[in-house]
């Protein structure tokens, strides 16, 4: 088999940011790709934003961030990741696009490139039935802020060779990240949790109960959270949230899992948490956390 | 501000001395109800307590209308919460809780003399289960029904929810640590008041609360 060198990751979003720093941090040369190239800048300035505060902090020696960046090439072309020994596609939920990139890919790529997705709420052997390689395709779910959470959720499809999931599972932890092997179910464990919570958590909002503000002190200070719910939810987006409920919720029909319609108000108002610079909370810049 | 204290039975948020216990004077006009039977206590007290700065009145998993109505009540009155998890030790955040006719200065007042004593203040309106318990019992309910079905081990489900969010402790090994039993008594009291199915206590819940019932005979 072949040893992973280059990674690529589709999709510049909050994720694909996140992981495509991760791969870039450890070593791998990675491809960070999207069609949309204003977003694309604004994912390299984000990046290199992180990376020199992590330098300023003392966290990366003086140099690494520009060591790093030079190993992450940003490219609108897809056929740019021809080359890559794995690629983990980090676009938002929705399987007929998913469908779409991986068959693309799977005319571009080798046979011996490996797929992942990072689909936080989608079986992993319904995308990869679309693949055009089922048995090289693996659920490698990275949490946010993926630059800086150890955690990633590995699911095999029903199709997914076991040698195909123990070199993924390698090149995780040669990532600097902890593995944790879960079932192919809808939201994983992670998701599967928190989704619902956080639907809880914006019905309290739009019920009156407290304010944002109120919500995200007592959760922080009652149980030791390192961010509020609310706070998190405006790092995941109103956008996002939406689309991992209508995912969920379609999946199982669990009544927490469905959208809450202040989700949706938030959306028309163009609330959508920190990209946009509001949404429970108030925002002065668009820097990823932790830059 | 300072304030007198009122206890009448065992207090869950403050069942130690604590600063905020500790600084009362029994020669303010404020006054806090504190303890399992506070609700009688402010019931014999309550027609004198119009023009005090604040009145405070210790809440277990009632809403704080049971004591002073749904409409057009006293204007001081709070209610009051000190988040603790079964027999854990009781947190620093505090529930203030309001009603939409509770004054500005009522508000400030009691928030103040909390903060004063290091406690940290979050402030709701008068629902079951207030802002901590409406919100995580149905997680914890969802955690135990979930392994029951074999999603994950309890320890592989802890660890994926304390490395993922961060959060200091998973829901099996925190229940363990503050009582399944607990757990069951203030989910099935939410269960009763809302209604709503995520509040029924999971089935490990229920067992360990029949099992203490027939320890305690």
């Amino acid at each position: 088999m072949t040893e992973i060198k280059t990674i690529g990751v589709v999709g510049c979003g909050t994720m694909g940011t996140g992981i495509a720093i991760v791969a870039a941090r450890a070593g791998f040369k990675t491809r960070l790709f999207d069609t949309r190239a204003q977003a694309l800048a604004q994912a390299e300035s984000q990046a290199k934003a992180f990376l020199e505060k992590s330098v300023a902090r003392g966290k990366l020696a003086e140099g690494k961030d520009t060591e790093i960046m030079d190993q992450m090439l940003s490219t609108t072309q897809m056929t740019d990741l021809a080359d890559c020994d794995l690629i983990i596609e980090a676009v938002f939920e929705d399987l007929a696009v998913k469908h779409e990139i991986f068959s693309q890919l799977d005319k571009i790529c080798g046979p011996h490139t490996v797929f992942a997705s990072n689909t936080s709420t989608i079986s992993i052997t319904e995308i990869a039935g679309g693949s055009g390689r089922d048995d090289r395709f693996v659920g490698m779910h990275f949490c946010l802020p993926a630059q800086l959470m150890k955690l990633v959720e590995m699911s095999a499809g029903m199709k997914t060779s076991s040698d195909v999931f123990d070199r993924a599972w390698q090149v995780c932890l040669a990532m600097g990240q902890q593995p944790v092997r879960t079932q192919d179910t809808p939201g994983f464990i992670l998701n599967y949790f928190l989704i619902p919570w956080h639907n809880d958590v914006i019905n309290l909002v739009d019920q009156g109960v407290a304010s944002p503000a109120d919500i995200d002190l007592a959760v922080k200070t009652a149980l030791g959270y390192p961010l509020g719910p609310l706070e998190l939810l405006d790092m995941v987006g109103m956008d996002t949230q939406r689309l991992l409920c209508e995912a969920m919720h379609g999946l199982t029909h669990e009544p927490r899992a469905a959208c809450p319609p202040l989700v949706k108000r938030m959306i028309g108002a163009g609330l959508l948490g920190r990209k946009t610079g509001k949404g429970f909370h108030s925002y002065e810049n668009k820097k990823i956390f932790g830059a | 501000m300072t304030y007198r204290i009122f206890q009448q039975g065992e207090s869950f948020s403050f069942p130690t001395p604590h600063t905020f216990t500790e600084q009362a004077d029994s020669s303010q006009a404020a006054a806090v109800f504190l303890g399992s039977e506070a609700s009688q206590a402010y019931a014999s007290h309550s027609r004198d307590l119009g023009s005090a700065p604040f009145v405070l009145i210790e809440l277990l998993d009632e809403c704080l209308g049971v004591h002073i109505g749904d409409e057009n009540g006293p204007t001081n009155v709070l209610g009051i919460a000190r988040f603790r998890l079964g027999s854990a030790e009781p947190t620093n955040l505090v529930e203030l809780v309001r009603k939409p006719w509770t004054t500005d200065t009522a508000i400030t007042q009691a928030k103040s003399s909390l903060e004063g004593a290091g406690l940290v203040v979050a402030i709701c309106h008068d629902f079951p289960g207030r802002i901590l318990n409406r919100l995580l019992r149905p997680y914890y309910n969802a955690a135990l029904r979930r392994l029951d079905e074999g999603l994950a081990n309890a320890q592989d489900m802890d660890a994926t929810l304390r490395m993922g969010l961060g959060y200091p402790e998973g829901p099996i090994e925190l229940l363990n640590r503050t009582g399944l039993a607990e757990h069951f008594k203030v989910t099935q009291a939410l269960y009763e008041q809302l209604g709503q199915e995520a509040y029924a206590p999971a089935r490990r819940a229920r067992t360990a609360w029949l099992r203490q019932q027939s320890e305690e005979g």
